[in-house]
């Protein structure tokens, strides 16, 4: 048996693809967690988060690119023990209590943790008795945390870690993963929620349709993407009036009707009124997530979709509509 | 060692199921207890009752022991179990050593439950014999371990029970564990051809000629030798680990 020496590279993704029949569920990426950060993978649903997650486990092979793991091959990584995680789908299997499985999964690795400890760490103290497959799903998430954790990997992975996970529930989950960050090891994790990915991450990457649209500290990608807009309708005004009002973002035009990203939604507003009283039809609503994901990467075709960070939209590429 | 805790949940996980408890155990057993005092002192296939048919149900509950770690392996596939351990360093080949090995103790257990019915309805074997029967049913239940992880690698959670239960029963039938249904003919000659057949005639060789002839060895290593690789190409498929 050969041991594999790791470095101190963290992540590395170079120019990863990946097609499911004609889907192209990733389109090339790259991506690079450094050791002892926390990276939020953010996006919606079909954005590449599990695909990208499948490959970095070697569950996937890229159809090109490459992808390491502190020096080594994602297989390499695993059988080493340096990687551990939770896979998005997946529930504990039969005729095994809770700590008998944390119990199972320590024994693979070289250096586990305590399984008390993780136990309590995770808030499955309580449940170590029950079967661990007739649980609820929020309590087979928590053990699921529980078996990623006891290995003690430098690298943890986690596949939407708290969906299906309550309120309180969350809550306790951050504050154990915190801990683990605070203890150097390197986490990356996929979520679809901005706010949770803003208050657990050092950095966000943010992806859409198999691309990565921006990747930066949570206050860029918020000002990015959790804006609020105004729809109205307004004929003649020009665009590069609307985005000089105070609490624009961004300003876009489709026929009559005009789209403001606002960082401040009512100061754009009152401004917009008294700048322009042939204003009509007017009205703010929260950009969801989806939606400015697919502002995002709406000229993916004819642009790079990848903006440099912290870097707004380019002018060219707005009036290119 | 390594490995020993993966083995040791494995085999807490087949005593702890059901179908375990049922299939292999209580079902040979039951039925065993229910028809021989009955058939106390008739002969069957040249040897007396009893022993006729510890043997068999030994190598029907074995059957259904050793074949039963695939579907365990189809349960764990359909919750994304199989997937969850590949993120973990735990080896291919010690996965499959605690299949096997799982699949030979819970075997092994059913045995000694029946020898033990047997003794009690009158069954005497010297020591010698007792060991030859146990080596010969270990050996011819190879190919039900293999085709059982086969199986449960490519067969969906919901199919599995009913192809696992109509193999078994199927080859237990024929295999003549429920009497002996062809005693002369092309037919006999065609049953001979399964690993089964000389399971269930096991008890009959060793106070006969104490080893399976040619044939019984050629039969079980051909099975054996062809489902094995077929056995590991399905997991490798499944898991994509070598």
């Amino acid at each position: 048996m050969t041991t594999t020496e790791r470095d101190q590279t963290g992540i590395r993704a170079n120019g990863l693809t990946k097609s499911y029949g004609s889907v192209q569920a990733v389109r090339g990426i790259d991506l690079a967690v450094a050791p002892g950060e926390t990276v939020a993978l953010l996006g919606p649903n079909g954005a590449g988060k599990t695909t990208t997650i499948d490959m970095i486990f070697g569950l996937a092979r890229p159809d090109s690119g490459t992808v390491s793991v502190f020096g080594a091959s994602p297989t390499e990584a695993v059988r080493s023990g340096w990687v551990g995680g939770t896979l998005q789908d997946g529930s504990p299997p039969d005729q095994l209590k809770v700590r008998e499985l944390v119990t199972l999964v320590a024994s693979y690795y070289p250096h586990p943790l305590g399984v008390d400890d993780v136990l309590r760490q995770t808030g499955t103290a309580d449940i170590a008795e029950r079967w661990a497959s007739k649980l609820s799903g929020g309590q087979a998430q928590r053990v699921r945390f529980a078996a990623a954790l006891v290995g003690d990997p430098d690298l943890l992975v986690l596949d939407e870690p708290t969906s299906g996970i309550d309120v309180e529930g969350r809550i306790e989950f951050w504050q154990a993963m915190r801990t683990v960050a605070e203890r150097g090891k390197t986490i990356l994790f996929s979520t679809h929620y901005l706010e949770e990915a803003d208050a657990n991450a050092d950095r966000i990457v943010l992806m859409a349709r198999g691309g990565i649209v921006a990747d930066g500290p949570g206050t860029e990608i918020k000002a990015k993407v959790g804006s609020r807009s105004i729809r109205a309708t307004l004929p003649g005004a020009g665009l590069a009036d609307l985005r000089a009002l105070p609490g624009v973002l961004n300003a876009e035009r489709h026929g009559d009707a005009i789209t403001l990203s606002c960082s401040d939604t009512d100061a754009a507003l009152s401004a917009l009124l008294s700048s322009f009283p042939g204003t009509r039809d007017v009205e703010v609503r929260g950009a969801s997530l989806e939606e400015a994901f697919l502002e995002l990467t709406a000229d993916e075709d004819d642009h790079d979709n990848r903006n440099a960070i912290g870097q707004p939209p380019s002018p060219s590429q707005e009036e290119s509509r | 060692m390594k490995g020993t805790t993966h083995v040791r949940y494995e085999l807490l996980r087949a005593l702890r199921s059901w179908r375990t408890l049922f299939l292999s155990f209580a079902l040979p057993l039951v039925l065993y207890c229910v028809i021989v005092p009955v058939n106390r002192h008739a002969v069957s296939d040249g040897i007396s009752f009893p022993l006729y048919f510890m043997t068999a149900m030994a190598a029907y509950g074995a059957m259904w022991g050793s074949i039963n770690p695939g579907a365990r392996i189809a349960r764990d596939r359909a919750k994304g179990w199989v997937r969850a351990l590949r993120i973990t360093p735990l080896r291919a080949r010690t996965e499959i050593v605690a299949k096997v090995l799982t699949a030979y103790l819970i075997a092994l257990l059913t045995l000694a439950l029946l020898y033990l019915a047997g003794t009690l309805f009158g069954v005497r074997l010297d020591a010698a014999q007792w060991l030859e029967m146990t080596g010969l049913l270990l050996v011819g239940l190879a190919p039900f371990v293999a085709v059982g992880i086969a199986l449960g690698h490519v067969l969906s959670v919901d199919a599995l029970p009913a192809a696992m239960g109509g193999l078994v029963v199927l080859l237990a039938l024929l295999g003549g564990a429920f009497g002996q249904l062809f005693p002369r003919g092309v037919m006999l000659t065609i049953v001979k051809l399964l690993p089964s057949y000389w399971l269930v005639h096991a008890g009959k060789t060793v106070i006969g000629s104490g080893s399976w002839p040619a044939e019984g060895w050629i039969v079980v290593a051909v099975w054996t030798l062809c489902l094995i690789p077929l056995a590991v190409l399905a997991y490798r498929h499944d898991t994509g680990k070598v």
